[in-house]
Parts: C-alpha cells; structure tokens; sequence
C-alpha cells in the first residue's frame, strides 16, 4: 500500500479520532521515565519519549494473567478464560515491534497459546520511527531491529511539519480513513523520507565489534569461556533484566484462592530463568545452580538457541536489560568480551 | 463441537476431570493412583510421556504415566510427596476428582524397539516411568527380543511395586536384577549400586540393543557409561529427563536445554543427543 502524509497539526484530530471510540494506550510521561498506559487525551502522549520502562508487550503478554477460574470440591470444575479487548498502541517503536516477531512465534507454536494471540490479533501497532538512538545504552542498529519493514499496522516518521504514513496492513489501512486527514505521499515526501532515512542510518552506529549474524557462532565459542564467571561476579540474579525485555516470555502457574475457599483462578505470571528455583524439581535439584551458568544461558537465549528454534534473534537491542542492571552489567560489554576484544 | 470440546480444544491450560479408583502406598514416601477420565476414554498415551496433575487451589505438577497404554481403561501414576501438589494427592483416596492436562512430551519409540534385545535400567523413582514401558513390552511380549531389567534403589523399602517386582522376578521370558545401596537385615539380594548390575547381563546382542535408562539426575552418565561400554551404540541408549516442567507445552522455559524445551522434544532423548544438549546430564 502506498504511503501516506499527515500535516503536524492534524496528527492532534487523528489521535483524537482513535480516543473517540478505542482504547488507546501510548508512552507518557512517569517521573524521570516513560511508560506505555491507557491515554484519554492527545496531550497526555510523549511524543518525543525515548524508551518506555516495560515494551508494550505487556498488552498482549501481561505480567499476571488469569487462565483459568476454577471452583474447588468434591467435583471439580474449571473454565478456560482467554478474554482480549480490543486496543490502539500508539507510539511503539521498532525495536518493540521486532520483539513483538519473536513472541508471535513463540506462541504460535503448536500447541498455540490463545491467550496471547487472541490479545495480540486485538491490538492495533501504530508505529512511531526512531531517529536517533534511545541512548548510550542502544545497541539496536547491531540486532537489525532500529528499523522495520513489517510487524505494525502504520508507521509514523517524523519529518518536521508533517509525518510519513506507512501502511503495513489492511487493518492500519481502515483506521486511516477513520481520521480522514491523511493524503496521498508525492515524490518530494518520498525524498524527505528518504534524507531522514540517511540521516538515521548516520545516527544509530554500530556498537558490537563484529556483525551479530556470528552471534551464535560467537556463544558457541565460547560456551566453557571464564568469561561468565567474570561477569556473575558481580550478578545478584536478580532477574531485573528478563522482566524489562521485550522479548521474554518465561512464566510461572500459580492458583489463588479466593476467601470463600470454594473457588478460584490459575494464573499465568512472568518469571526469570535468572532464580535460582527457575529450574528446581520437586526433589531439589536445581539444574543451573550456578549464577554463572543462569547469567550464560539468558545471552545463549537471546543470541542463539531461540534463533535456532524460531527464526528470530532473542534480542532487539533496546538495551532495557543494561540500563535497570543493578551492578552494570552491558550486553554490548558482555558480546565484545566474549570476542576477546577489548571493552571500551 | 460442544462448548466444552471447543473450550478444551481452545485453551492450553483448561485440565480436564479424572477420577482415582484406586490409591494405596507402595512406599513411606511414593503413593500409587490410578485413574479413570471422566470422559470416559482411554488417556491414549505412550510410554515414558506425562500428565500435567492440576489440583484446583494448590496448582500443577508433571507426574510420568506408569502405567502402559496396553492398559486402556485406567492410566497409573506413581506419586512421591515432595511438594505442594503430590501433599495434596497424598491427602486422596478412591473417588476423589483431579484436573488433567495432556499427555506430554515424545514418550518412547516402541515401534523402532521391536524385535530388539531391551535393556531395562532404572534407579529410584525412575522406575515409575520405565514401569510403563516395561508393563508395554511384557504385554506385548513377542514383538520383542531379550528383555533384562536392572533396578536400584537406596534401601529395601524404598523399593517400587514389589508385586511387579515379584512378576518379573518369576517371569521366565525376563531377565530381572535388583540391588539396593543399603541393605537392611532382611535383604538378601545384591547390594550396591545399579552399575554393580551390568555384570548379571548375559546373551543381549548388544550391538542391536535398545537400553531405556530411567532414575534420578546423578545415575545417568554412570549408566550410560556401563551401557557404552557393553557396546550399546549412542544412538540406542533412551534416556527419560526430569525437568521442571510447568507448562508441558514448550512456552514456559523452565525445562529449556540449550534450544529444547525438556516438555516437548523430550522428556526421552537418545545419548548422541544427550552429549550435544550441555546441561543435560
């Protein structure tokens, strides 16, 4: 489909237009920080955010989700709850939508998960292109994910007085006309497109020492490697690192009950493969006691072992990991180390 | 479809209902069920693959299928009371209602089995997964060649359906040894460790062989060792890993190793596969 322009000032009436009859959640601002949540009016949204504090995978994939009510007794009963509502995310930028790739195959996968499909076929991405990167932590020019063919419905670049209009399906195609303030893009907007477009590619540099197609050659290298065990040193397998990433999955099933202890619901809640008790079976054991061994297998994860199963890197480069590290530790860091090159 | 069927069929967490017709204690610390579906068809497992056991309020836990499928009417389950789920089922008797979900994971190739000496090696609880395969192959006893079992456990007591044990004990068509670690006064069989029982094998061609090696963590490479070393190829030796597995459908990462989810690909896995997954055993 053919892109489209906005004027500056008519993307307010658009806006306004989706907040007439949708949900619509956006970045605002929180404090120092931004986070995506349900908007009521345009002003609310920041438009010139950096990166939220949670993607916004948590629409689809929220941190605790109830599967199952169930009622307890001597005749057990329980129903499948796979509720979605429809919703707008306006504002998400490429990274977080490269991550919403490798979670749709995730939970594809047979057997498929509804409960996160269901939500993720309800959800509108509205796009919002990136020209610089978030900050020193950014290393999503090196994971491919600084920018996106496909995976939104619109994309929004910012060309000054007027915004670039991609169209990525026949679902961002119908809220178009919605708004009605869009037009058809000429060959001088193709060009502003395209002078962001190079200007961009100057902005978001290269950070890894090496292409990341190697990654996974790289890990394998360097499975037995020290290196691990120099980093864990300072890890508190805190787990800070899989809860903001876009692109973990790992959960936890736990029943609470409610008062009457008559009935009750399954919940599905997101865990980390940093805890210790991530892998311990019933007798005790713990399959990766060592922080080291725990810290190695979320970069395998990430750089190898999901791109080998699914098709797609574990890793868009946001770099929320690193900046809510509580002892410092840096991807970019931990991948150039491992290629026994030097950390800058 | 009904609404239920569409409900089971939607949703990857819906358990269905079974009820237990049958639960007495084989151990001080293992409780043995067995189970009819509501539904009332059979569980359509194979050997070595495992329910999901859901006990509304507590939560789940994967418990390996004892029984074999040649059993349709009821499936079994060899339950030790180590966390909150398996206390639950240690509270139930005959009658009481449980959630289900599956069965789960690859279970055994018995097909590839057939006409094959089988080597039967299992430690602990690892006998209640490779009791299912054993019951398969003496119920279908002609499609197969040789069949031996090895069995340890720590002590005598601690030792798993004694009545089976009796079984192919007397069974003429199985060769059946048994070791403990600890013997106490009343034992008068072999003492030591399951290896020690690699040295009573006789006749197995183990060149065609299948080995299913079933017990806890630390057994494995010690097993697998014997089994290699009678000259049992690789790619024949069954190996059943236990793992957390809280899903049992290749979401939930926590029996993720390297890039297999233990639930899905496994819980049976050749050693040529073992020696390439790190952290396997």
């Amino acid at each position: 489909m053919l892109p489209k322009i906005i004027e500056r000032d008519d993307l307010r009436a658009f806006v306004e237009a989706l907040l007439a009859d949708n949900v619509v959640v956006a970045p605002i601002r929180k404090g120092e920080k931004y986070v995506f949540s349900e908007v009521e009016t345009f002003d609310e949204i920041a438009l010139d955010y950096n990166i939220s504090l949670l993607s916004p995978k948590k629409f689809f994939y929220p941190q605790i989700e109830t599967v199952l009510k169930f009622k307890i007794g001597d005749r057990p009963e329980s129903q499948a709850i796979t509720e979605a509502s429809p919703v707008i995310i306006f504002g998400i930028h490429p990274c977080d939508i490269a991550a919403t790739w490798l979670l749709d195959e995730v939970f594809k996968e047979d057997p498929a998960d509804p409960n996160y499909l269901e939500k993720r076929k309800k959800a509108v991405l509205i796009g919002l292109n990136c020209a610089q990167p978030c900050d020193e932590f950014s290393f999503c020019r090196d994971m491919g994910s600084y920018n996106v063919e496909e995976g939104f419905d619109l994309m929004l670049t910012d060309l000054g007085e007027k915004y670039f209009v991609e169209i990525g399906s026949k679902l961002g195609e119908e809220i178009l006309v919605e708004g009605a303030h869009f037009r058809d893009a000429t060959s001088g907007d193709l060009k502003d497109r395209q002078a962001y477009q190079e200007k961009k590619e100057t902005n978001f540099v290269k950070r890894i020492p090496y292409d990341t197609k190697f990654l996974p050659e790289i890990l394998e290298e360097s499975y037995d490697s020290l290196v691990w065990d120099a980093i864990a040193k300072r890890c508190f397998s805190c787990g800070s690192c899989n809860i903001v990433c876009p692109t973990c999955y790992c959960f936890n099933v736990t029943d609470e009950v409610a008062a009457s202890a008559a009935e009750g619901e399954r919940k599905r809640v997101w865990d980390s493969c940093q805890l210790a008790e991530f892998t311990e079976v019933a007798g005790g054991e713990v399959f990766r006691e060592e922080r080291s061994s725990r810290l190695r297998h979320r970069f395998f994860r990430k750089g190898k072992w999901l791109l080998e199963r699914y098709g797609k890197l574990g890793c868009v480069g946001c770099g929320r990991c690193d900046r809510n590290c509580l002892v410092k530790i840096n991807s970019v860091e931990v991948y150039t180390q491992l290629a026994g090159e030097p950390v800058q | 479809m009904t609404v239920e069927e569409k409900d089971r069929a939607a949703a990857i967490f819906k358990p269905e209902t079974g009820r237990i017709v049958a639960a007495r204690m084989l151990t001080e610390t293992e409780k043995f069920f067995r189970v009819v579906l509501d539904h009332g068809g059979p569980l359509g497992h194979k050997p070595g693959q495992f329910v999901e056991v859901s006990i509304f309020g507590i939560g789940e836990a994967p418990i390996s299928i004892c029984s074999s499928p040649t059993q349709e009417d009821s499936f079994e389950m060899c339950v030790r009371n180590v966390g909150s789920v398996t206390n639950a089922m240690h509270q139930m008797g005959a009658g009481a209602e449980i959630g289900l979900r599956g069965p789960y994971g690859n279970g055994f190739d018995m097909e590839a089995m057939k006409g094959r000496d089988v080597l039967f090696v299992a430690g602990g609880l690892g006998m209640a997964p490779a009791r299912g395969v054993i019951k398969y192959v003496l119920d279908k006893r002609h499609d197969f060649n040789i069949v031996t079992i090895l069995y340890g456990a720590k002590n005598p007591s601690e030792l798993l359906f004694k009545e089976d044990l009796e079984e192919w004990q007397a069974r003429p068509d199985c060769d059946f040894h048994v070791t403990v670690d600890r013997p106490d006064d009343s034992w008068k069989g072999n003492t030591g460790v399951i290896t020690t029982l690699f040295r009573n094998i006789s006749n197995i061609d183990a060149r065609n062989a299948w080995a299913v090696v079933v017990g806890p963590p630390v057994m494995y490479k010690y097993v697998i060792l014997e089994a290699l070393s009678i000259g049992i190829p690789e790619s024949r030796i069954l190996c059943s890993l236990e793992r957390r597995m809280k899903c049992g459908v290749g979401k939930c990462g926590h029996c993720q190793i390297s890039n297999v989810y233990v639930c899905k690909e496994g819980p049976v896995f050749t050693y040529s596969q073992i020696k390439r997954l790190r952290e396997g055993i």
